[in-house]
């Protein structure tokens, strides 16, 4: 059995069978000297197919039945795709064309598969063989050859003795990628400032409130109590360009509750309107948008990570890993009784970032 | 709420014979038919609302309500502390309520459970139609805008911007706070569907006319019915909850069956 | 016994069979020298393990995303220029979205099998970043890692951090909302990086979020960049599977020195080739009877809506569930700037993670000072501590992850979705503990157990009175084979203290040896030769 021929003396096992090891072979495994012997390997146990020659039959008729069912099951997959057409506007169709060609497809590996892994397994060879393993480091001889490459390599190039040309070759490498962190820049706008535009959205002083999607106004007396508005800019969907952008930053939500429930500070106590108040829709932990709102609790969820707002105490966190209340927006009524935007929010919307202060 | 439990089942033992096999025939018409089934179904009830603005309905709901109803609401319906006041939500609210069976409550939860019907039609209607008559409030919806039939891709759009943060964008339903939860919209009538929008149960936000306009809480309707209606075009929906069923599944049917092929792979060939 | 000797090699029989395969064999090699791989490689031994499959699970899932993959890419187009939707899918119909929303909906609805191959996809690809995750639980859990494979987990494991980041770029491409949402959250978390992170969100998306920009550029990753790499580093990985030779459970006649098994030609390509099909044939299944990822339910990206139960895909879950699980509060003005460390913790906390269970080999031979190869494998109880600290981390894991689905788990069990998140707090801080403890003591009984079965066989469950009226069990004795494979461990001590040339010991000694100690304390010995003939005499 395994010997230690190979000499590699770091790979001298200690649970290698009846082999006396000295005590720096073995590493920090503790050497029993009366360690139970490796019996060797266990007598061949044939299978049915090595003992009976109907059950290799059989397993022969198996393993070229499967393969002809594979056969089967791709030509069905042709047919499916063209007996299962999509008709257009009818997804129980699309339903019926995935799922038989599916279907052939999955007939087709599947067997093509099992058949192979059957006869590899009934009928092939079935006696274990063994390698010898050799320790990976290369031999001492391939070693010394090595470190002479490299030294007469060196001696030739002289890239140890001519420190100026290996110096200045080492600085040449580092810094011939910079260039690529420059060019990396124009990944964004060259004329545009992040921060400033993280700290300003299309709402400004007058801009109506209007419904999301359809952009039509909405008039104070269209907030009944307990309702909840998905409310954009007025103007919004006009935006050809960088709609997307002005509405992550301007969605807001709506809601009108008693005035008596809601508990508001004297320096925003003008930012309201008899009990409508709204406030940004995107959450100041990573932004998604805030919208569960359950009316008779005025608590506000995201469903992306849990955080709770109290919408009736100025949307402070009442749960969940946000810090930061969402930010309101103050809004009054114009003299054709719709909801107006006194102003921008006062701070920057949505996660928080570090020039936020 | 025992006390409220007792007249119920008064009721249901008076009206032994009718009430489960209107309960049967609800159950037969939602799971077998589509649409044109759904609109069947709302006009009969529509109409039944609209005759049952008779007095003698309405006395009739009033004694329906102080037998059932007025433990938690009052008996003149204007709250006590374990219900509130029903001055002005309306015969739309009432229909929702008692025709999903969450009222009246068997007991106290985060929030009133959809259980088996309580009250027949008629008594739903009648009851209806007695809390209407205290004060106005949101009526049933008329059956032209229970039809399914509007613009899906509308609805779904709404739906997607007011609906799906709580009851997820195939309406699978989905969690809020302390226990809540916002139910699956599947198998749900276009009536009551209609009705929790414009009355906002429990904490549900109300969703009025100026919000949603009919017409489009008709177009969602229409997409909830064509959700409902067309299984999804990849096969099981795996209950539409998104990439944690799919993960699970993954994991406990797809992995499970190739570790198990694995096992057979490499087992001795008998 | 060999049977590497017994048999002709490959290449000789080729040249003897003549004909069309002869010539054709012959012009190959002269022009290749295949003949000598054929040689060298067409009966190498690999052993046979079901848990060695699990690796190859990787691989074909990785083959057949390229395929299914290759196939999709004829018919996306990753632009974010706005369309309106003209296709079949009538809930969609006029509504307006990206040309990539709108090219993945027409790939689904309209091209035959395009949704089977977009299903395909996707299923392949939880399926590949799962079987990784299974075979490194196996790597480890045995003992795997250890010298000469520790570079080899390294790569294993960078696979794993591509895979997801594979996993990550692709559930994007689409631009719907329950992706557009996801990006939104990366782009928050980007941002709450100190310094840098609002310049590397707006580089990231080409300006303000969600810009035009982002699909086309995780598109450039996800189909060029990513797989280039991943490619270089399977064939890497697989290199080092054929330097080193693959590993075995212990067994009689298996030994340090040796590989028991079957030769490449002709079972285990049968085996192995027969397995690519079953697993492309079962992910082949998963595609044409359940959904992935219905982007016609989510509908195109806007920032305003979002659904419920929005998740990542889960292999993306442990992070999405340490970003639910932060208190609240954790954010502090100060020093120039804002500290989002409800973003930061989850961030540096994840990152030390990944960072231990990637160096963990170098840090487990630092603490053993074990400088020998091993090609046979640990049974895990034979490694208690190690096995252990694997329960430890697959809890924390595992609390994470669970975080992920709170929603869904307060919604399916009717509880509250604060307990949830509270639960899992516990979970995560004190469920690695307990799991420590547990496993190891489960690990211990488990050797102790096996010292038992050594000595006095197994149980048989046969009752018989002795002539004397005593009862006793019959104890079925196990043979030489089965005994092998319960003493065949090696027992280790710690590293002893001792002084350096200066005569002292440092500090970092004194940790290692403390690390030392805390690894192989409670140790239980094979049984040896003498144990067993006394526990014979005993008997007999």
């Amino acid at each position: 059995m395994a010997s230690d021929e190979t000499s590699g003396k770091d790979l001298t096992a200690t649970d290698s069978a009846g082999v006396d090891h000295g005590s720096a072979a073995a590493g920090i495994a503790v050497v029993s000297r009366d360690a139970v012997a490796n019996p060797g390997f266990p007598p061949h146990r044939p299978r049915i197919t090595d003992l009976d020659p109907r059950a290799e039959k059989r397993a022969e008729r198996t393993v070229y039945t499967l393969f002809y069912l594979s056969i089967v099951g791709s030509i069905f997959a042709i047919a499916a795709y063209m007996i299962f057409p999509i008709v257009p506007e009818d997804p129980g169709s699309v339903r019926l064309n995935n799922m038989f060609i599916g279907i052939g497809l999955a007939l087709a590996l599947l067997a093509l598969g099992i058949g192979a892994v059957h006869w590899g397994k009934a009928l092939m060879h079935d006696e274990e063989g063994v390698d010898e393993r050799h320790p990976v480091r290369g031999t001492d001889e391939t070693r010394a050859r090595a470190v002479e490459i490299f030294q007469e390599a060196n001696t030739e190039s002289g890239f140890g003795r001519r420190t100026m040309i290996r110096n200045s070759l080492i600085g040449a490498l580092v810094v011939f990628p910079l260039p690529a962190v420059v060019l990396f820049r124009g990944l964004a706008p060259q004329d545009q400032d992040p921060v400033a535009l993280l700290k300003q959205t299309m709402w400004e002083k007058g801009t109506r409130l209007a419904l999301d999607p359809s952009g039509v106004p909405i008039k104070a007396s269209d907030v009944t109590l307990g309702s909840s508005f998905a409310v954009i800019p007025e103007g919004l969907m006009d935006l050809g360009h960088g709609l997307l952008e002005e509405k992550a930053k301007a969605v807001v939500i709506l809601v009108r509750m008693k005035p008596e429930d809601l508990i508001e500070t004297p320096e925003r106590a003008s930012w309201s309107y008899d009990g409508i108040v709204a406030y940004s829709k995107i959450c100041t932990h990573v932004g998604c948008p805030v919208g569960l709102y359950e009316q008779q609790t005025h608590h506000l969820l995201c469903p992306c990570h849990q955080s709770q707002f109290d919408v009736a105490d100025s949307a402070k966190v009442i749960f969940g890993p946000a810090k930061r209340a969402l930010p309101q927006l103050p809004i009054a009524v114009d003299a054709d009784g719709y909801l107006i935007a006194q102003s921008d929010f006062l701070e920057p919307v949505g996660p928080s970032f570090w020039e936020r202060q | 709420m025992p006390r409220t439990q007792k007249p119920t089942n008064g009721t249901s033992r008076r009206s032994g014979r009718r009430s489960p096999l209107a309960s049967v025939a609800l159950i037969a018409i939602g799971l077998l038919f589509t649409g044109g089934a759904y609109a069947a179904f709302s006009t009969s009830t529509a109409s039944a609302a609209t005759e049952s603005a008779s007095a003698q309905t309405v006395a009739e709901g009033e004694k329906l309500f102080a037998a059932n109803c007025a433990t938690c609401h009052g008996l003149s319906a204007d709250g006590t502390s374990a219900g509130p006041s029903l001055i002005g939500v309306g015969a739309a609210s009432v229909d929702f309520q008692v025709g999903t069976g969450r009222m009246p409550m068997q007991m106290n939860g985060p929030q009133a459970e959809v259980k088996p019907v309580q009250f027949t039609e008629e008594q739903t209607a009648a009851l209806a139609a007695y809390v209407a008559s205290l004060a106005p409030g949101p009526a049933i919806p008329a059956a032209e805008l229970l039809d399914a039939q509007g613009d899906a891709a509308a609805g779904a759009e709404l739906f997607r911007i007011n609906c799906a943060m709580c009851h997820n964008v195939a309406g699978a339903g989905g969690a809020l706070t302390e226990g809540k939860y916002a139910p699956a919209l599947d198998g749900v009538t276009p009536q009551h569907i209609y009705e929790a929008m414009i009355t906002g149960p429990q904490n549900m936000p109300v969703f009025n006319d100026m919000n949603i306009s009919p017409e489009d809480k008709r177009d969602i309707i229409t997409y909830l019915k064509y959700v409902e209606n067309n299984p999804s075009p990849g096969g099981f929906a795996l209950g539409s909850l998104g990439p944690v069923s799919e993960g699970l599944f993954l994991w406990i049917f797809g992995l499970g069956a190739i570790v198990a092929l694995t096992v057979w792979i490499t087992a001795k060939s008998n | 016994m060999s049977t590497t000797t017994d048999m002709k090699p490959a290449d000789t029989q080729k040249k003897k069979s003549g004909g069309f395969t002869g010539a054709a064999a012959n012009y190959v090699d002269e022009r290749t020298s295949i003949s000598t791989a054929v040689k060298e490689l067409g009966r190498k031994i690999f052993p046979d393990h079901w848990s060695f499959l699990l690796g190859e699970v990787a691989l074909y899932s990785f083959v057949i995303i390229l395929l299914s993959g290759t196939f999709l890419t004829f018919f996306f187009q990753a632009s974010m220029v706005e369309v309106h939707y003209d296709g079949s899918y009538v809930p969609l119909k006029g509504v307006a979205m990206s040309v990539a929303m709108a090219s993945s909906l027409d790939l689904s609805f309209d091209i035959r099998g395009g949704l089977l191959m977009r299903q395909v996809h996707h299923w392949a690809a939880l399926l590949f970043v799962a079987s990784i995750g299974l075979h490194m639980l196996r790597i480890f859990f045995t003992g795997a890692f250890r010298k000469p494979r520790e570079l080899n987990w390294v790569i294993g494991f960078v696979l794993f951090i591509l895979a997801m980041a594979e996993g990550f770029t692709g559930y994007s491409l689409p631009d719907d909302l329950l992706s557009g949402n996801g990006l939104r959250i990366i782009d928050g978390m980007v941002k709450g990086i100190p310094v840098v992170g609002t310049w590397i969100s707006f580089l990231l998306f080409g300006g303000e979020f969600p810009g035009v920009d982002i699909v086309g550029r995780l598109y450039s990753l996800h189909i060029l960049i990513l797989p280039a790499i991943i490619v270089a580093l399977i064939a890497m990985h697989l290199l080092f599977v054929v330097v080193h030779k693959h590993t075995q459970y212990p067994g009689a006649g298996r030994t340090n020195n040796n590989v028991v098994g079957y030769p490449v030609l002709p079972v285990y390509a049968a085996k192995a080739g027969g397995f690519f099909f079953i697993v492309f044939g079962v992910v082949m299944l998963m595609a044409s009877f359940f959904t992935i990822n219905p982007i016609w339910n989510y509908g195109p990206y806007d920032p305003s809506p979002v659904s419920a139960g929005t998740q990542p895909d889960w292999y993306i879950g442990f992070a999405d569930g340490a970003l639910r699980l932060i208190p609240p509060g954790l954010e502090w003005v100060g020093l120039g700037g804002t500290w989002s460390f409800n973003i930061l913790i989850p961030l540096v906390g994840l990152g030390l993670f990944i960072g231990v269970v990637l160096l963990y080999p170098f840090l487990e031979a630092w603490v053993t000072g074990d400088k020998r190869e091993h090609h046979i494998l640990d049974r895990p109880r034979n490694a208690p501590t190690r096995t252990a600290i694997g329960a430890a981390g697959v809890t924390f894991y595992a609390g994470l992850w669970a975080a992920a689905s709170s929603d869904i788990i307060a919604t399916h069990f009717k509880v509250t979705m604060e307990g949830v998140i509270h639960t899992l707090q516990a979970v995560v801080i004190l469920g690695p503990i307990i799991a420590y403890f547990i496993t190891k003591r489960v690990c211990l009984a488990l050797m102790k157990k096996d010292r038992e079965i050594v000595l006095h066989g197994y149980e048989s469950g046969r009752i018989v009175r002795l002539p004397g009226g005593e009862y006793i069990e019959v104890h079925q004795p196990v043979d030489e084979y089965e005994r092998w494979k319960l003493v065949s461990y090696a027992d280790y001590k710690p590293l002893e203290l001792t002084p350096n040339a200066r005569g002292k010991i440092s500090p970092v000694q004194r940790v290692r040896a403390g690390l030392s100690r805390w690894f192989f304390e409670d140790r239980i010995a094979p049984v040896g030769t003498q144990e067993i003939e006394k526990s014979h005499g005993d008997h007999h």
